[in-house]
């Protein structure tokens, strides 16, 4: 400090920041940090993979009649689900409380990105983990376990790129009633639930019996589900998947209205 | 000069802020510090400071009244006034995983013009600790990366919470000289402080807050200026506070007289005068010019506790 070289003259232009520029800053540094938390990367990196066998295992005794569809596409479409649910809903929800319990987005407020970069920054290596193991996901069940490749991967595609949005906003919605990052455990628990048993994870909807199926249908994750399993089997109509579009939209706006209305960027004190 | 420059760097009007539980901790703050001022806000715990400062950089919007920061409402022009200001909380808020070196890093993404790290943390002295994790570092040195990163942009105005709270002696005469160097290229800072030594030194000029009014403001000249000053002394036992000398206005309590004066030099010499002739032992005698630690503590009981209690004022 005996030498502060703050000399340099204060209007030098530099570099300015970018949403490029920052967004590369704040996910670089949450992938640093994921690397860092051995709970988190548990979560986002093992976990799917170890409920994926787990899903395999369950459904391999099932007759095909009942599910409706394969024990293999139905692994691929649970799986799907799971990865999605654990890595970037679970484990956002923690790294995001841990973030505003350091104080961190609090900081990072009083700087130049604005708050979607900051979340979105935040979400980034998530997303990306997601994505791979996604594709892990297709590649592994097309050469080992002998699936077919996805029918309609734009519907595919589409089913995560909706999945992603909606999962970052109920995951920053779910901080709002997450105190610590221990509690997030708890915290994500019911999502995680009625997602498994409604939307389509653990059992296939045609499984459910007509009235539970119809109120299933309109849980956060049964629009983006309809379109993941459109594009592993190519068996959607334009119908049931505009009902999914809609649910999904639905669900989008409202849980940006939410993340907007009580989002809390400081603890509680 | 430009318009924008003849504006104040940052102004605040009737400005305040209420909380969710209806708590008013903002009552109606108006401040305007010019270009390349130094501007400190004292106050006792919970006067308002921070919740004031906030304001300021456009974290929260105020419930009534208008804060400017450059020309520009801080809160909902955040785009425009951001990459020409440097915010220091009160507290950190760098994720403890990281080392110095990634958290510049990010930081310096998230920063327009930014400097080298390297000279950042040459800046604030922490050259060679760029690998320690953030949890690692003693406190005094994450006030000074805090420091460092507010400094990042070569901001125009700069605002410190608390900048040298848990900083050593050394480290803190190091901060008000790296402040000073700042002011003498012309950034503007506001700073808040519970050390009076550090406004009184830093400042050019300075607001005393309580319960969320500024209560006296002006340069630390002015503000001492206002205050009398204090001369303590005990009297022996057998000998009342009534035989003082004549127009001196004294308090007593438990013994140890308190005698407050415009005069000091005046009062003193009439003091010691009555002393000598009464031969009377003035133990523990203490005279001292008045300081802004008068005009603070006066502020603080002022309102506090209103009727002097136990004090018990002889006025002959």
């Amino acid at each position: 400090m005996s030498t502060p070289q703050t000399t340099s003259a204060p209007t030098a232009a530099g570099r300015p920041s970018t949403t490029l520029t920052r967004l590369t800053a704040l996910g670089r540094a949450e992938l640093t940090l994921l690397g860092r938390n051995r709970n988190n990367l548990f979560i986002a990196a093992l976990m799917p993979l170890l409920m994926i066998f787990l899903l395999r295992s369950s459904l391999k005794g099932v007759d095909e009649s009942t599910l409706g569809i394969s024990p293999t596409a139905a692994t691929l479409i649970g799986g799907t689900g799971m990865v999605l649910l654990l890595v970037v809903y679970m484990s956002f929800v923690s790294s995001l409380t841990a973030r505003r319990e350091e104080l961190v987005l609090k900081r990072l407020r009083t700087g130049e990105a604005t708050d979607p970069e900051i979340l979105a920054g935040a979400a980034l290596p998530a997303t990306a983990i997601a994505l791979v193991q996604c594709a892990i996901l297709t590649v592994g069940g097309f050469t080992l376990l002998g699936a077919d490749a996805p029918a309609r991967p734009d519907l595919l595609v589409l089913g995560l790129a909706g999945a992603i949005v909606l999962l970052a906003g109920l995951a920053a919605l779910t901080t709002t009633i997450t105190r610590t990052v221990e509690s997030a455990g708890l915290t994500t628990l019911p999502l995680f639930l009625i997602s498994s048993f409604g939307s389509g994870l653990f059992v296939p909807r045609d499984a459910l019996p007509g009235t539970a199926a119809d109120v299933a249908q309109l849980l956060p994750l049964s629009g983006v589900m309809e379109f993941v399993r459109a594009g592993w089997l190519g068996t959607a109509h334009a119908g049931s998947l505009l009902t999914a579009a809609l649910n999904t939209v639905a669900w989008a706006v409202l849980t940006g209205w939410a993340v907007r209305r009580w989002f809390r960027w400081e603890p509680r004190r | 000069m430009t318009a924008e420059a003849l504006n104040p760097a940052i102004e605040a009007t009737d400005l305040r802020r209420s909380y969710d539980g209806g708590f008013e901790a903002v009552r109606g703050i108006s401040l305007s510090v010019p270009r390349g001022e130094i501007f400190a806000l004292l106050g006792t715990n919970g006067a308002g400071k921070t919740s004031t400062v906030e304001l300021l950089e456009g974290l929260a919007a105020p419930t009534a009244g208008t804060a400017r920061v450059l020309g520009h409402d801080p809160y909902r022009e955040r785009s425009a006034v951001r990459p020409r200001i440097g915010v220091m909380l009160q507290e950190g808020g760098f994720p403890s995983d990281l080392t110095v070196a990634e958290t510049v890093r990010m930081w310096a993404g998230c920063t327009s013009g930014a400097r080298p790290a390297g000279e950042a943390l040459a800046s604030v002295g922490l050259t060679g600790r760029e690998k320690v994790r953030i949890k690692q570092l003693s406190g005094g040195e994450r006030r000074r990366l805090d420091l460092a990163l507010a400094l990042l942009g070569r901001p125009e105005v700069l605002f410190l919470d608390e900048p040298t709270t848990g900083l050593d002696a050394e480290g803190r005469r190091d901060t008000w000289e790296l402040v000073r160097e700042l002011r003498a290229q012309g950034t503007t800072v506001l700073l808040t402080t519970h050390y009076l030594e550090e406004a009184e030194s830093l400042a050019d000029r300075l607001a005393i807050m309580h319960k969320g009014r500024i209560v006296l403001s002006g340069t630390p000249a002015e503000v001492t200026a206002a205050q009398p000053a204090r001369i303590r002394f005990a009297l022996p036992a057998g000998v009342p506070a009534a035989r003082l000398p004549l127009g001196l206005k004294a308090a007593e309590e438990g013994g140890r007289i308190e005698i407050r004066t415009h005069a000091l030099q005046d009062d003193l010499t009439a003091l010691l005068g009555w002393a000598r002739e009464q031969d009377v032992r003035l133990d523990g005698l203490d005279a001292r010019s008045a300081s802004l630690e008068e005009a603070f503590l006066d502020i603080a009981s002022r309102t506090e506790d209103a009727p002097a209690g136990h004090k018990e004022t002889v006025t002959r």
